[in-house]
């Protein structure tokens, strides 16, 4: 019986770079980087309660459905920088302190402390809700 | 005069060793990727516009509030009091602790400020009230 020659029995390489190349696009097309982002507090410790003078402290009530009190006059959220900007520049000892309703939303919540962001305000202090 | 070069240079690129270049590349990119760490709970964002990024995964720890008022620690729910001892954990092991609030924009505020006192117990003083950015 003839021996059967021997043909080659290599695995062919040249196309190893290319799957290599599809596997690593897959990869990097997939890959996703996201970054946490959102608005940044920074919480009172426990136990530290100063007195504040009360010229220097700006009530801003959220109550359950939503509206805004600022300082007792009630406040449309889109306006609040606005206004919150010009109490600022009156006095820069400024505090402001928001006070939300406990049914209220967050979202509500949300959008009052970015519009207090918004209007450059650093000493935002969060009062307890009832 | 005709120069006569002496040496031809080899111009070309070694391409033996790619494949091996391009699989280490892989094989970075597939022990980074993470598919996903932790499901959290259903729940959808509120927008913002003044948005920080957070700087690290590895300092920041997840609260999941959903808008029927579940709280979820790494896949975990919790009572609202609940939260002091793991985020007090936390904490100590990691004194550069972000908190990132992953809260419903429906949530109750009455919830919210729950957490923040508790928060406050453990010393986790560090907040980021997760949103999306806004489109004007």
């Amino acid at each position: 019986m003839a021996k059967r020659r021997f043909k080659g029995g290599e695995i062919p390489t040249s196309s190893m770079a290319d799957i290599a190349f599809l596997l690593l696009i897959f990869f990097l097309v997939t890959t996703t980087i996201d970054m946490d982002k959102g608005l940044g507090m920074v919480l009172p410790a426990e136990g530290e309660e100063i007195e504040i003078n009360k010229k220097n402290i700006l009530n801003c009530l959220i109550n359950s459905s939503g509206k805004v009190l600022l300082g007792g006059e009630p406040v449309d959220i889109s306006n609040l920088s606005k206004a919150v900007r010009q109490k600022i520049a009156a006095n820069d000892k400024l505090i402001i302190s928001v006070k939300a309703h406990s049914a209220s939303r967050y979202e509500d919540y949300v959008k009052v402390i970015d519009q207090l962001k918004e209007a450059n305000a650093t000493r935002i202090s969060i009062a307890e809700s009832d | 005069m005709k120069l006569n070069r002496k040496t031809k240079l080899d111009s070309e690129i070694p391409t033996a060793s790619m494949p091996d270049i391009i699989f280490m590349l892989l094989i970075f990119f597939m022990v980074t990727t993470v598919l996903r760490e932790y499901s959290g709970l259903p729940i959808s964002l509120p927008k913002a516009k003044r948005i920080e990024k957070l700087k690290s995964k590895r300092h920041t720890s997840h609260i999941w509030v959903s808008k029927e008022g579940l709280v979820s620690i790494e896949d975990k729910l919790y009572s609202s009091d609940g939260v002091r001892h793991v985020m007090y954990e936390k904490r100590i092991s990691n004194p550069q602790l972000v908190v990132s609030l992953k809260a419903d924009e429906k949530s109750k505020m009455g919830l919210i400020s729950n957490i923040h006192t508790e928060l406050r117990k453990a010393d986790a003083l560090k907040l980021n009230y997760s949103s999306k950015t806004a489109v004007d």
